[in-house]
């Protein structure tokens, strides 16, 4: 499978071109990355049949045999991650194609934009522990540099926050890798799961366990360790908000912390209840602190931790169905998400700020902005023809069926609070009476509107993903967590 | 050792977590990371080892691990730039704010 690298070769030298480039050529920047996310997601999408017709496939960089070598693995479950990455990126450039003409020096945004591209994309095909690891960095600290972009003193103040918290969250990932390494003699993610199948040790996985946990929930950003996010992701330029609640908590927290535990380390009855205290503690946290704030992108940053919080859930409930529920919300949260937060881009455009109290009736001026938002938010809080009801629907039923009752009631109740605020915000920006200095509000650039459409249009279809014909797609990523032994062996055997 | 190199990472966690000055995090933070790079180099150590150079003419019996000393060259470059961005951010938080005291960096809320 020769074109697996490619994913990171191409927004990685895009990056490259981009620096050496941008500064003199206008609109170069732009285009190029642009074009080069649409290539990766067509790239990707083009992807899906042979992964689901082969199961897995595998890049062997320089020929070297499997468990020697560094070795690059696409399977069902990061295919879906793949697509999920560069469909989201590609719709956030094509926004930022009219935002970003406020800053300047964009070429520098576009060439840290690629190489958190290629971070998060490396992040996912690799599959050895130490290339995870370059990986996450790469990503991680191009995301730094990125909430940073708009240099006013809160942007610095949270990017410095968002760095301290993620170099610390990467040193314990590091540790855990080192002692893994020292355990096992081996980097690469299948053969260490088969040494640990074969001997297990119980106080030095528990010790690993540990030290994984708190670095994954730390970039991930679950409750006790959130305190970084609504600060990064409320400061950063619209776009890179976008993605960094689309996607890169997503990957770098949800994905690696469902691969290494589900995948690697394997999961005890403990791990998983550890998960789901996690999960509702984030749930129930972040949903209340998003209904008391007054400033549009730290209340979705909240709504972020509190979604982030039923995928873990899921996850920590353990059975196949609710695991099939929380890949199938990380998908509908990545869409809504990044739909609200480019439309709370787009009304700060259009009116000059982001407090709530101060705005109001604008439903008349940005039509698209408000009808597409109210889909992101009726699609979050579960309104049944939207996608996020399905996969709601589908985390509750099983927790039901796992025997938490109580913690599906508060998963219920949790939702509710959530269409609360997500009313509130519809209410005070759109409806209502008009604000002060309404003749003022100007109308968004057609970028941004198109991509806001696009991405209100896969919030609405989301649900069909549960078709049969598309639900392949769905079920391959989901068969690779809820059948650990499958990943092991294939990821070897594969030629 | 080993025990030495976590007491080493404890230290750099108490500096990051429990120190208010803004440069005296980031030290934590080397700190951390060097122990951390420490611990890789433990790992590949024999003692009496030599390094592992193929060669024609002699059998090579006690050699170092050379893995873990190519994963530290690596997380020193990796090292290198996440000082350079946290550093320029201190900078420019001195010159927004005019001091490095975090508890005096607080704007933002809520």
């Amino acid at each position: 499978m020769k074109f697996i690298p490619f994913f990171v070769i191409i927004p990685l030298a895009a990056a490259f071109l981009i620096a050496l480039l941008g500064k003199w050529i206008r609109r170069f920047p732009e285009i190029l990355s642009t074009l080069i996310a649409f290539v990766l997601l067509a790239l990707s999408l083009n992807t899906i049949k042979p992964v689901i017709r082969f199961g897995t496939l595998v890049y062997k960089m320089g020929g070297w045999p499997q468990p020697l070598g560094i070795s690059l693995v696409i399977d069902g479950l990061s295919i879906f991650v793949l697509v999920l990455i560069n469909l989201i990126a590609f719709l956030t450039l094509l926004y930022a194609f009219g935002y970003i003409k406020k800053f300047t020096e964009v070429w520098k945004f576009y060439s840290l934009f690629m190489l958190m591209l290629a971070g998060l994309n490396g992040v996912v095909v690799s599959a050895d522990f130490f290339n995870f690891y370059i990986f996450l960095e790469v990503a991680s600290i191009a995301a730094y540099c990125l909430v940073a972009f708009g240099i006013a003193a809160e942007d610095l103040e949270a990017a410095f926050k968002y760095a301290v918290m993620g170099s610390l969250a990467s040193l314990f990932i590091l540790l855990g890798i080192g002692i893994i390494y020292s355990y096992a003699s081996s980097l690469n993610m299948a053969d260490v799961a088969l040494i640990l199948a074969d001997k297990p040790n119980v106080i030095l996985i528990g010790f690993v366990s540990v030290l994984f946990l708190v670095g994954f929930s730390l970039k991930a950003a679950l409750v006790p360790f959130h305190a970084w996010l609504p600060d990064a992701h409320s400061s950063a330029p619209t776009p890179v908000s976008a993605m960094l609640s689309g996607v890169v908590i997503k990957v770098l927290g949800v994905y690696t912390l469902a691969r290494i535990f589900f995948n690697v380390l394997g999961v005890s009855n403990k791990l998983l209840f550890v998960l789901m205290i996690l999960g509702i503690l984030s749930m129930v946290i972040g949903a209340i602190l998003a209904i008391i704030q007054n400033d549009t992108k730290r209340m979705f940053a909240y709504s972020s931790i509190s979604q982030i919080g039923y995928i873990v859930f899921a996850l920590g409930i353990g059975t196949p169905l609710a695991i099939l529920g929380a890949l199938f919300h990380l998908f509908n949260h990545a869409v809504f998400k990044s739909l609200l937060f480019l439309n709370a881009g787009a009304i700060e455009e259009a009116s000059g700020t982001r407090q709530l109290s101060k705005l109001g009736g604008l439903n008349v001026k940005l039509p698209v902005t408000g009808w597409t938002s109210l889909v992101g938010a009726m699609s979050i809080s579960g309104i049944p023809p939207l996608g996020g009801f399905w996969s709601k629907f589908i985390i509750i039923f099983a927790a039901v069926q796992a025997g938490y009752i109580s913690f599906a009631i508060i998963a219920v109740i949790v939702s509710i609070i959530t269409l609360a605020y997500y009313l509130k915000f519809q209410t005070f920006a759109f409806w209502g009476k008009p604000m002060v200095n309404f003749g003022l509000v100007k109308d968004i650039t057609f970028s941004m509107k198109l991509a806001t459409v696009i991405l209100a249009l896969i919030c609405i279809f989301s649900g069909l993903l549960l078709c049969p014909g598309l639900k392949d797609f769905l079920y391959s990523a989901a068969n690779v967590l809820s059948s650990p032994l499958n990943y092991k062996f294939s990821a070897l055997l594969a030629p | 050792m080993y025990f030495l190199c976590l007491i080493l990472f404890c230290i750099g966690l108490y500096c990051v977590a429990r120190k208010r000055n803004i440069i005296k995090i980031i030290i934590g933070l080397g700190i951390m990371e060097y122990a951390v790079n420490l611990f890789f180099i433990l790992l590949g150590y024999r003692t009496q080892g030599r390094a592992p150079i193929l060669s024609k003419n002699q059998e090579i019996l006690n050699m170092v691990d050379p893995l873990p000393q190519a994963i530290v060259l690596t997380t020193i470059v990796i090292g290198l730039a996440l000082m350079a961005v946290v550093v320029s951010l201190a900078v420019r938080i001195y010159e927004k704010y005019g001091t490095f005291d975090i508890t005096k960096i607080r704007r933002l809320r809520g």
